[in-house]
């Protein structure tokens, strides 16, 4: 593997979660949660990953924190295979790479304080005296737009913006070089919303943070991400840079996706693509392109063979028949 | 400015507030809204403006304790719900006014098949026999949009999708064909492919029945889309009040204002990585409310006239604000 500008590198990452019918049972079928999904991410951007719930986006992004074991797959950090890291190496390398949870409510221990919520990582990772880390939290407190006095106030006690920036805090207290923000503003109020995305944006410039950011919101995944994965039932669906996806959108998926979005203009007209019919479900998923039973464009090759992803423009991935067929 | 008459629904200095232990929390605080029959209203706000508890007031459905209507009137259809009585309110619910809530699993009951609660609707409502309302709610299923309705109507909420249990809903809503709809946050908890196809379908069936809608949603995008007037509120009050192009054209209000400058949009309104414009600070909690205008520990222009509270002042165009800057 030689060294090149990526951090993270996942190949062929499949995820399976099987289903018990019965509690004993052995189990027949399996929810195909991400099937072969080739991604990388680069050192200092932000890539967004969107789509709808069930594609596999969460999944995805704990598979590369080895929150979850790969079915099958690789997974590089900095070059390095992650996969073959026994758990002493693996507890090193969670120093590096940490997570933001969706929830603010219930991704924080109500029973400890602030303080101490924020002080765990460095504790576990057995980094300063009591001191250095108490002075460090209060730092952080500070850096995330918390006052330091509030180190001993429990979660309860905050707002739900607040919270998610104690999340954040956390997330930060031993220098990771990346951060995977996993829907970390849908559950707060717009203008909080607002006041989190900058405070994430600050953040990434001070600390030369790399961040995935996984999100269903599109206009936020936008404004915050360099580029631009989209991910349909367990596959990349189309990858591009930011800009570059939001004007000129390959994937008929993706064009459903933009267009479904509803846009603060009263005076806009629209022709909204409405698909048709239910998400298919991920246990059993479409056979050939997972999209096909949804898509307007469907046709002969369509059901037959997954379509390859192919870079079609120079940064513009897309798996989709309407661009030629497989090599 | 149409005749009084053409109101199907008019509010007038509604006051509803929640007695608690650590003092009385004015929800809802002196609201006055009109709706014209075959109208869309937007109810605009983020959480604890009281756009719920306005809808709920409506419908009567305060818990009463801990709160409580306590001024006020609500016309409509020719009389004040707040004089009937309960036996006569239940008449209303479910017949003349419906509600859809956000979570479908609130309201739909998880231990009895679809096919029998729109059929207790029907029943209760229209006086229908067993046979008559089955056969009316796979109707309504059609109506809807459920795929397969004569199957689907023997399921229980638990196996339809979260989409599928937002249309059950709706077709429990419209069974009786109301003159109002109150939606609330109807497709918040919804993927945004499945959002646009509700918003559709309530325009759909709106114009086919010529049914009158409030929509109460915190997203500025989907009552851009859907209202034709729109009241954005804030602590409990109306802070702007008019016709939808207006609010998003040329809002008046600073929280309205800064509302639309908070929010990542796709349409190229912002050049993408400008900061987002976060309004600084929390919602006050309602039970530590600023005095004089409620908006000005968060406002930009705050001056010394807004330690008095403004009173809605209407500017030429028929737009209302509560801000003394248009004084």
């Amino acid at each position: 593997m030689k060294a090149n500008g990526n951090l993270v590198e996942a190949r062929n990452l499949k995820k399976f979660f099987p289903v018990h019918t019965h509690f004993f049972s052995r189990a027949k079928t399996f929810v195909q949660a991400v099937v072969g999904v080739n991604l990388s991410i680069r050192r200092g951007e932000t890539l967004g990953l969107v789509g709808e719930s069930g594609c596999g986006k969460s999944t995805l992004g704990r598979l590369i924190l080895r929150l979850e074991e790969p079915t099958e797959g690789q997974i590089f950090f900095e070059t390095e295979d992650i996969l073959q890291y026994d758990s002493e190496r693996l507890r090193q390398l969670r120093r590096e790479m940490q997570i933001i949870f969706q929830d603010p409510y219930s991704s924080l221990n109500p029973r400890k304080t602030v303080g101490s919520i924020i002080g765990e990582p460095l504790i576990i990772h057995r980094i300063g005296t009591k001191k250095e880390r108490e002075e460090r939290v209060s730092k952080l407190l500070e850096v995330v737009g918390l006052r330091p006095e509030h180190i001993n106030r429990y979660p309860h006690e905050f707002s739900g913006g607040q919270r998610q920036r104690i999340g954040i805090a956390r997330a930060l207290a031993l220098n990771p070089k990346l951060i995977i923000a996993d829907e970390p503003v849908s559950a707060l109020d717009v203008s909080i919303q607002a006041q989190v995305l900058n405070l994430l944006e600050d953040l990434q410039e001070e600390f030369h943070l790399t961040y995935l950011f996984i999100a269903h919101d599109l206009s936020v995944v936008e404004h915050i991400s360099d580029r631009v994965a989209v991910m349909h039932l367990g596959r990349i669906a189309e990858l591009a840079q930011s800009e570059e996806l939001y004007r000129n959108p390959k994937h008929p998926y993706t064009q459903a996706l933009l267009s479904a979005n509803p846009v603060p203009d009263p005076t806009l007209e629209r022709k909204r693509i409405i698909l048709q019919g239910e998400v298919p479900s991920p246990i059993n998923p479409p056979s050939g392109c997972n999209f096909h039973t949804r898509c307007p464009y469907r046709f002969e090759p369509c059901p037959t063979e997954v379509p390859q992803f192919k870079e079609i423009e120079p940064h513009h991935w897309v798996a989709c028949y309407l661009y030629g067929p497989n090599e | 400015m149409s005749g009084e008459n053409s109101y199907l629904l008019k509010i007038r200095n509604l006051h509803t507030y929640f007695f608690t232990d650590e003092g009385v929390a004015k929800a809802v605080d002196g609201v006055d809204l009109e709706l014209e029959e075959g109208g869309t209203l937007g109810l605009v706000g983020e959480s604890g403006c009281g756009k719920t508890v306005t809808a709920l007031s409506i419908m009567r459905l305060i818990p009463e304790p801990p709160g409580r209507i306590v001024d006020g009137e609500i016309s409509f259809d020719g009389s004040n719900l707040l004089m009937l009585s309960e036996a006569e309110m239940r008449k209303i619910r479910g017949r003349s006014i419906s509600m859809i809530f956000q979570e479908p699993m609130t309201s739909l009951n998880p231990v009895f098949q679809i096919g029998d609660q729109i059929s207790e609707v029907l029943r209760l409502h229209e006086g229908m026999s067993r046979r008559e309302a089955w056969n009316r709610s796979v109707e309504m299923l059609k109506m809807v949009g459920i795929p397969s309705p004569e199957r689907r109507v023997f399921e229980y909420p638990h196996q339809l999708s979260g989409g599928m249990r937002q249309r059950a809903m709706i077709a429990m809503a419209l069974a009786c064909s109301p003159k109002l709809m109150i939606a609330d946050e109807p497709t918040t908890a919804l993927d945004v492919t499945i959002q646009a196809q509700i918003l559709e379908l309530i325009n759909h069936l709106q114009k086919e029945k010529g049914m009158s809608v409030i929509l109460i949603t915190h997203n500025l995008g989907v009552i851009a889309e859907t209202a034709r007037k729109v009241a954005v509120m804030y602590a409990g009050r109306i802070v702007e009040y008019t016709d939808v192009r207006l609010v998003f054209g040329t809002p008046k209000h600073p929280y309205t204002q800064g509302l639309l400058k908070s929010i990542p949009r796709l349409d190229g309104a912002q050049t993408r990585r400008e900061k987002l414009e976060a309004i600084p600070g929390l919602v006050p909690s309602l039970l530590d409310l600023p005095k004089g205008c409620k908006f000005s520990n968060r406002c930009k222009y705050v001056f010394d006239r807004c330690a008095e509270e403004p009173s809605l002042i209407e500017t030429a165009s028929g737009h209302l604000v509560r801000c003394w800057l248009y004084e």
